[in-house]
């Protein structure tokens, strides 16, 4: 059997600080958190051993963390951090923070339930909970999306200044060794071009960035007409609306140069003759994979609609792969408490208007490490396509799969 | 080949079943299996209580990431584990269970329809030395029973993984231990 060498067995942590070191990135601060510890300490070996010609900057917090990222990228360094659950929640005022200043920070959210009550284990209600930060979301359904989905996002946060988020489930993929293909070094560099700021604030040629901005359009000092602050908010909601663009150019690039494509904004499988669509975002869209087979072996023609990129939503793309579904499940690791899981409500949200008549099924699923098995996806999917027979369609709230 | 197995290994916070379940992912890569996956249990682990973790080895990619419910191998490292039911639950009918014990297989008197292997990796450990902190550490030894009994992968493809994992001062008396167990592993075949 032919194999290349560039294939490594990595759990999902080390696959993403692979990614990071062959990013190059400068200036790398974080606090260790589990499941996310093992990144930072890998990277610290990185940076030791001279593998990595970066700073490694000890700091006392995750809202620090992502401060140093910040400050460090305004200075025009390439900037990593990674961090899970309370972690990322402590960071909520930078992350806006970041994303308002249109600084391209790269983090990576190793998915983790928050507390109370203590949970270290697997869900997406974290990241969920930022996304509207202004980052840009991507999720990595195995290990080798997670080292290719970093060295994208520098790309893609570098071209169109908005920083990217690119979460994996903790454990289910950061602690699960898998084969991933981890590429030279010599292609990432000519993939991924050094970090170009647009604006470096420097000793040099004092200025200042991010002052106080009003609500109106104002003339500033030099007597030029300056951006009030919601011109400011509208310009980075066209960066997100418009960043589909980016996002799939440049995972087509990658797709030429690596032969990996992630030329689309979602992963579809099996959708072109299936009128049963399974959503789920991250490893479980890789579950729901299995599920579609055992449905599929019962005569069901069910696809899969693997969610990768979550902010920006791409609702026309949504839209047009569900024109043929009759039902759609989603699942969710999260729940917009008082609703349902975000990934359903984006879903439906996709759909209006679109003249998709698909009854759509929600289940919560997974949340504090909750195992979530193929044969629960069936089940619950069987269980959809009974009520649909029944008509039995409009259900208000999610089900969940769990003891209740 | 045989297309897919289930491993769950299960031992004691100290003793290296993690390890094991990554040793043996990457020496099943080495021989060609194209999916291969291992992960401790999730959550907590602490020194000397039971832990457990799985190995995925199949001839395609793996998509599967919930956790082994099924297995068709069982490893268990330390023999007083046997006593907790979830250790061989759901050991799929004709598949192994491998214990690290100086028993024979019809001695553990475990009666399910599942084959057994037993071998003293621990005895193996300590003669060579094979000890780390006080402990024994019998996780690469009883790759030797696994591949006796089931010749999932082969030997070299074992050998070969040592080799990328451990560092040179480490490798010969880890396959010394694998050998050696290997040699010493009985094997009791269900009807």
């Amino acid at each position: 059997m032919a194999r290349k060498a560039s294939i490594w067995i990595l759990d999902g942590n080390r696959a993403a600080a692979q990614g990071v070191k062959l990013s190059r990135v400068q200036v790398i601060a974080a606090y260790p958190i589990t499941p996310q510890s093992p990144v930072t300490e890998k990277l610290s070996e990185f940076v030791e051993g001279k593998e990595l010609d970066a700073q490694y900057i000890a700091v006392e917090s995750e809202h620090s963390a992502l401060a140093v990222c910040t400050s460090a990228s305004m200075v025009g360094a390439r900037t990593f951090t990674a961090t899970s659950s309370h972690g990322l929640a402590y960071m909520h005022e930078m992350l806006h923070w970041a994303a308002g200043a249109r600084l391209p920070l790269v983090l990576a959210c190793v998915n983790r339930a928050i507390g109370a009550p203590w949970n270290v284990l697997n869900d997406q209600q974290d990241s969920i909970s930022q996304r509207d930060t202004g980052w840009i979301q991507i999720y990595a359904r195995n290990n080798q999306e997670i080292i290719d989905s970093i060295i994208q996002a520098y790309k893609i946060a570098e071209s169109i200044y908005v920083p990217v988020m690119v979460c994996y489930d903790g454990y289910v993929l950061s602690h699960t060794e898998m084969p991933v293909d981890v590429p030279a070094q010599e292609d990432v560099d000519r993939f991924l071009p050094p970090y170009k700021p647009h604006t470096i604030l420097d000793p040099a040629n004092p200025k200042n960035y991010n002052l106080v901005t009003l609500a109106n359009p104002r003339v500033n000092a030099e007597g030029v007409l300056c951006h009030g602050y919601m011109e400011l908010r509208y310009l980075l909601q066209e960066a997100l609306q418009n960043s589909r663009e980016t996002i799939t150019t440049v995972g087509r690039e990658f797709g030429e140069l690596f032969g990996r494509s992630y030329a689309n904004m979602f992963w579809e499988n099996r959708l072109d003759d299936a009128d049963v669509v399974i959503v789920a975002m991250g490893s479980l869209a890789m579950e729901a994979m299995v599920a579609a087979d055992i449905l599929r072996e019962a005569g069901h023609k069910v696809g899969v609609l693997g969610l990768r990129v979550f902010r920006p939503f791409p609702k026309a793309d949504v839209a047009k792969a569900l024109k043929k579904s009759r039902l759609v499940v989603v699942f969710d690791k999260n729940i917009s408490y008082g609703l349902e899981g975000a990934t359903c409500s984006e879903i439906k949200s996709a759909l209006y208007g679109n003249s998709v008549r698909a009854v759509i099924r929600n289940f919560i699923v997974g949340l504090g490490g909750r195992d979530v098995k193929a044969r629960e996806l069936v089940d619950a999917v069987n269980k959809s396509l009974l009520s649909l027979k029944e008509g039995d369609l409009n259900e208000e709230y999610p089900e969940w799969i769990c003891a209740i | 080949m045989q297309d897919y197995y289930e491993i769950r290994w299960h031992g004691r916070g100290g003793q290296g079943a993690i390890t094991a379940a990554k040793i043996l992912a990457q020496a099943a890569y080495l021989e060609g299996y194209q999916g291969v996956t291992a992960a401790p249990s999730f959550g907590a682990e602490r020194r000397g209580a039971p832990v457990s973790a799985s190995t995925r080895i199949a001839t395609q990619t793996i998509m599967v990431v919930s956790q082994v419910e099924t297995p068709n191998v069982v490893v268990v490292l330390d023999h007083t584990l046997l006593k907790y039911d979830e250790v061989t639950s759901g050991l799929v009918r004709g598949g192994w269970l491998i214990v690290n014990s100086w028993r024979h297989p019809k001695e553990l008197a475990l009666g399910g329809d599942f084959n057994i292997a037993t071998a003293d990796a621990t005895r193996v450990c300590s003669s060579l030395g094979l000890i780390v902190a006080g402990l024994t550490v019998v996780n690469t030894a009883i790759l030797g029973a696994f591949i006796r009994a089931t010749e999932a992968v082969s030997m070299a493809s074992i050998e070969k993984a040592i080799r990328e994992r451990f560092s040179n001062s480490e490798v010969d008396i880890n396959l010394a231990a694998i050998t050696q167990t290997y040699e010493i592993t009985k094997l009791e075949k269900i009807k």
